[in-house]
């Protein structure tokens, strides 16, 4: 009954929630030693079934096996007994506490009552080592990056002895190196029999570490392949159950006549922007690339200014500016859908009609009554516009998906009808389809004569949507290119053109 | 079968506190059917209007993820403000023997703004020099009973009780319609109008739309061009004049006061509005809420007391309540997850 070449099976596994059939007759077979992407539209029922597998919700029906035998998965702690561990898409650490300390969190190694901290210190070191990672087992978390926090997040799954290790989107935030490190890192548990289940909306990513792929619409599986045989093109049209043609709506857009100056922008922080020149042209699409920690976010953050500026200026339309808060820039018709969706864009307790009207109150506002009835069809009007789909307007935003949020952070800023929208990755953690429809919009305010400045970590997006890009490395301005023309070596170049 | 038991314990977990206090009045009922009158109502809505009032500045507070400590003191120094200048000319010990009679409006409005300043004060140091609102809020309830204690100290008081006040100031507190047997005290639709004003504040206007989206995310309110500074520091004026109405009515109702008034009051407003389904983390919460949280504990001391049930046990009862209606009523944000 048992093929023995599977490491792990999930038969059959399907589960309802209230109104959803969240997976339905889904089976998973994972090979030792292989890394097995799972891949599907948010939604489709990725992240399912893994907290099904990983003891966090209980499947209606079907059954998971590991080498063949039964496991039974009442919570998170049997599956890590069983073999099974997670890396989180975001990472919770206890900042305040040390390496050893987290990795060891709830068992301790004891010496009668109290904790052998030698013993742990020496675990923890053998294990680093065992791991090819760089890292002191008494260093405060607090005090690390992500991607050092994610090494850990790993050495703990590999010191429960985990033979499977699910990671949800690991590289989401790291950079270039990290990344490669990872890749190291994943190659080395490969290569101990491990097996990773590798969640990522990145196809360069998928296609050049998974051994395996298997695709997932609807709560269904849609089937499993060899990386070997796909294609980008040809996994997008599994996700999205057809063809795509077209990764990147045509745009029709015409770039016309200055309407930003920046000048010598510099921050008032050493390691930020420094010396930032560039212009904007109504209905243009201006990309601004480079890697994490190339103070992207920080320099639109400071045309917003939400952030500090020491020296530098901004023209708008040939007219000096000075931004010291976003009210100031909205004033000027500025919008900025911020990077950080959860932190920095959406109110999650208000419903869908607050979160859309938030940043234009002032216009339905007299003597401080609000008009309701101008509300009700402003939001009406742009929800519908931009296809949200949301069960109604006095829906709590947090129940959206992350697309659909997105989109009401967008109708949010349209609605302040601003001719400038400062955009930081806009399509991140958005799945392929909500995608392209993001991309059709941006597309559709440019040819309406919007300037769009779109920060973005995706090469292939930068291509795709930008007239131009901008590339910046380490607070600095590397190079602008044009988007036609541009490639993606160019572009990295640019990107890794340290200054020392 | 089970769709049933689902839709039940949906409707309990959307309206937990509203089927507490309807519970509540059963039990109590059952107990002593006399208590279902109309008196029984009027005198649980006249002892509980101050509260009210109290509860609805502090939610004003919470929804904005803020806390407010000072409120109890504050109702304290308006009290003690208000009664001394509203004495009878002929009274004996009087706070100012040569005060002349003030139009009944000054101590009123003096009352009002001084809960104001104090809030105002509160609003500043927390948006400005962002100390967070427990310890800002923490420090002016110690200041004002502080200031308040020197005031009423002052000679010749030297912090005897405050007492003789004016009919046309007490009545405020004490007086109601007559409509023919039924009486309607004045008080009751005082907090009931204040009720409506905070109403139509917290759903109709600007200023109660950036209340909810600070406390619901102020970063994002920020981004949003909120200014956050200018709306929290009206909240916690508005918050204080509304603790400065009451006090003005406890002295009002009371026929006098002294420093002490007030004293824990802050905790009791809380509790009602957590109680009434407001968030102590802030961007939740209804007036209809506050309201029944404050009729919960209303009802718990009024018709405990009317049944005979001793004040030791009454004070477990309601510490049970508090932990118990909120532990139901956030089932409705953890379900949905």
């Amino acid at each position: 009954m048992t093929e023995p070449q599977y490491l792990l099976e999930m038969d059959g596994v399907s589960k309802e929630f209230p109104g959803v059939k969240a997976l339905n007759d889904v089976t998973l077979q994972v090979r030792t030693g292989t890394v097995h992407a799972l891949m599907g539209e948010n939604g489709a029922g990725k992240s399912t079934l893994m907290k099904c597998l990983f003891g966090i919700y209980a499947p209606d029906a079907g059954e998971i096996r590991m080498n063949g035998r039964k496991l039974h998965l009442p919570d998170s702690r049997s599956a890590l007994n069983g073999g099974i561990a997670m890396i989180h898409q975001e990472l919770h650490p206890v900042p305040r506490r040390s390496v050893m300390e987290n990795i060891w969190l709830g068992r301790f190694p004891m010496r009668g009552p109290f904790v052998d901290h030698g013993r742990m210190f020496r675990d923890t070191e053998k294990l680093f080592e065992d791991l090819n990672m760089d890292l002191k087992p008494d260093t405060i978390i607090g005090n690390l990056s992500v991607s050092q926090i994610q090494m850990i997040e790993i050495a703990k799954a590999v010191s429960y002895n985990a033979k499977v290790i699910i990671m949800d989107e690991p590289t989401s935030s790291l950079t270039g190196n990290e990344v490669e490190h990872l890749f190291r890192i994943i190659g080395d548990l490969k290569k101990r029999g491990v097996a990773i289940i590798y969640i990522s909306h990145k196809m360069e990513e998928i296609l050049r570490i998974s051994d395996d792929v298997t695709i997932m619409r609807d709560g269904r599986k849609i089937g499993t392949w060899p990386a070997s045989e796909l294609t980008t093109d040809l996994i997008i049209s599994r996700m999205v159950g057809r063809d795509l043609t077209q990764r990147y709506p045509n745009r029709e857009n015409v770039p016309g006549e200055v309407v930003l100056r920046v000048e010598g922008f510099t921050s008032p922080f050493p390691k930020s922007f420094k010396d930032v020149s560039f212009e904007l042209r109504r209905g243009e699409i201006l990309g601004v690339g480079g890697l994490v920690g190339a103070q992207r976010t920080e320099l639109i953050e400071a045309l917003f200014g939400l952030r500090s500026v020491a020296s530098g200026s901004m023209l708008l339309n040939g007219m000096p500016v000075k931004i010291r808060r976003p009210v100031d820039a909205i004033r000027h018709k500025m919008a900025l859908l911020t990077e950080e969706r959860r932190v920095t864009g959406i109110i999650p307790v208000l419903s869908v009609l607050e979160n859309t009207v938030i940043a234009n109150q002032k216009s339905y506002a007299r003597y401080g009554f609000l008009n309701e009835a101008r509300r009700r069809e402003d939001t009406e009007r742009h929800v519908g516009r931009l296809s949200v789909k949301t069960p109604s307007m006095k829906t709590l935003i947090r129940y959206l998906s992350g697309g659909n949020q997105q989109k009401v952070l967008l109708a949010r800023w349209l609605l302040t009808q601003p001719d400038i929208l400062l955009l930081d990755e806009p399509t991140r953690g958005i799945d392929v389809g909500a995608k392209y429809e993001i991309y059709s919009i941006i597309a559709d305010l440019a040819a309406s004569g919007k300037s769009i400045i779109m920060i973005s970590s995706e090469m292939p997006e930068l291509l795709g949507m930008s007239d131009r890009i901008m590339v910046m490395c380490e607070g600095r301005l590397t190079g602008i290119v044009d988007g036609k023309t541009a490639t993606e070596e160019q572009i990295m170049r640019l990107a890794a053109q340290h200054s020392a | 079968m089970n769709v049933n038991v689902k839709k039940i314990n949906s409707f309990l977990a959307e309206n937990a506190i509203y089927v507490v206090l309807v519970l509540l009045v059963i039990g109590i009922s059952l107990s002593n059917p006399d208590f279902l009158s109309l008196s029984t109502l009027t005198n649980i809505l006249h002892q509980n209007s101050t509260k009210a009032i109290i509860a609805l500045g502090a939610a004003f507070v919470l929804i904005t993820g803020g806390v407010d400590l000072s409120a109890g003191r504050v109702v304290g120094l308006a009290a003690v403000i208000s009664a001394s200048m509203v004495q009878m000319s002929d009274y004996p010990q009087k706070f100012f023997p040569h005060l002349n009679e003030l139009p009944v409006f000054v101590p009123i409005l003096l009352a009002i703004l001084a809960g104001l300043v104090v809030g105002l004060i509160n609003g500043l140091v927390i948006s400005k020099l962002h100390v967070p609102p427990f310890i800002t809020t923490l420090g002016t309830m110690v200041i004002v009973l502080g200031v308040n204690s020197l005031y009423f100290d002052m000679p010749p008081n030297n912090s005897q009780p405050i007492g003789g006040l004016r009919s046309d100031f007490t009545k405020w507190g004490s007086g109601s319609f007559q409509i023919g047997s039924f009486s309607l005290p004045y008080l009751v639709l005082i907090a009931i109008a204040v009720a409506v004003i905070c109403w139509v504040i917290f759903n109709k206007t600007r200023l109660g739309k950036n209340m909810y989206a600070i406390g619901g995310n102020v970063q994002a309110a920020h981004v949003s061009g909120i200014n956050v500074s200018r709306n929290l520091l009206w909240i916690y004026g508005i918050a204080g004049a509304l603790y400065g109405l009451a006090g003005m009515l406890e002295a009002a109702k009371s026929g006098g006061a002294s420093s002490a008034y007030g004293n824990m009051y802050e905790l009791d407003a809380i509790a009602a509005c957590v109680v009434g389904g407001v968030s102590t983390t802030g961007g939740i919460g209804t007036v209809p809420g506050v309201m029944a949280g404050v009729l919960i504990f209303g009802v718990i001391n009024y018709g405990l007391t009317f049944i005979g049930v001793g004040p030791y046990y009454q004070l477990i009862i309601k510490g049970l309540i508090i932990v118990a209606a909120v532990s139901i009523d956030i089932r409705k944000y953890l379900a949905k997850k």
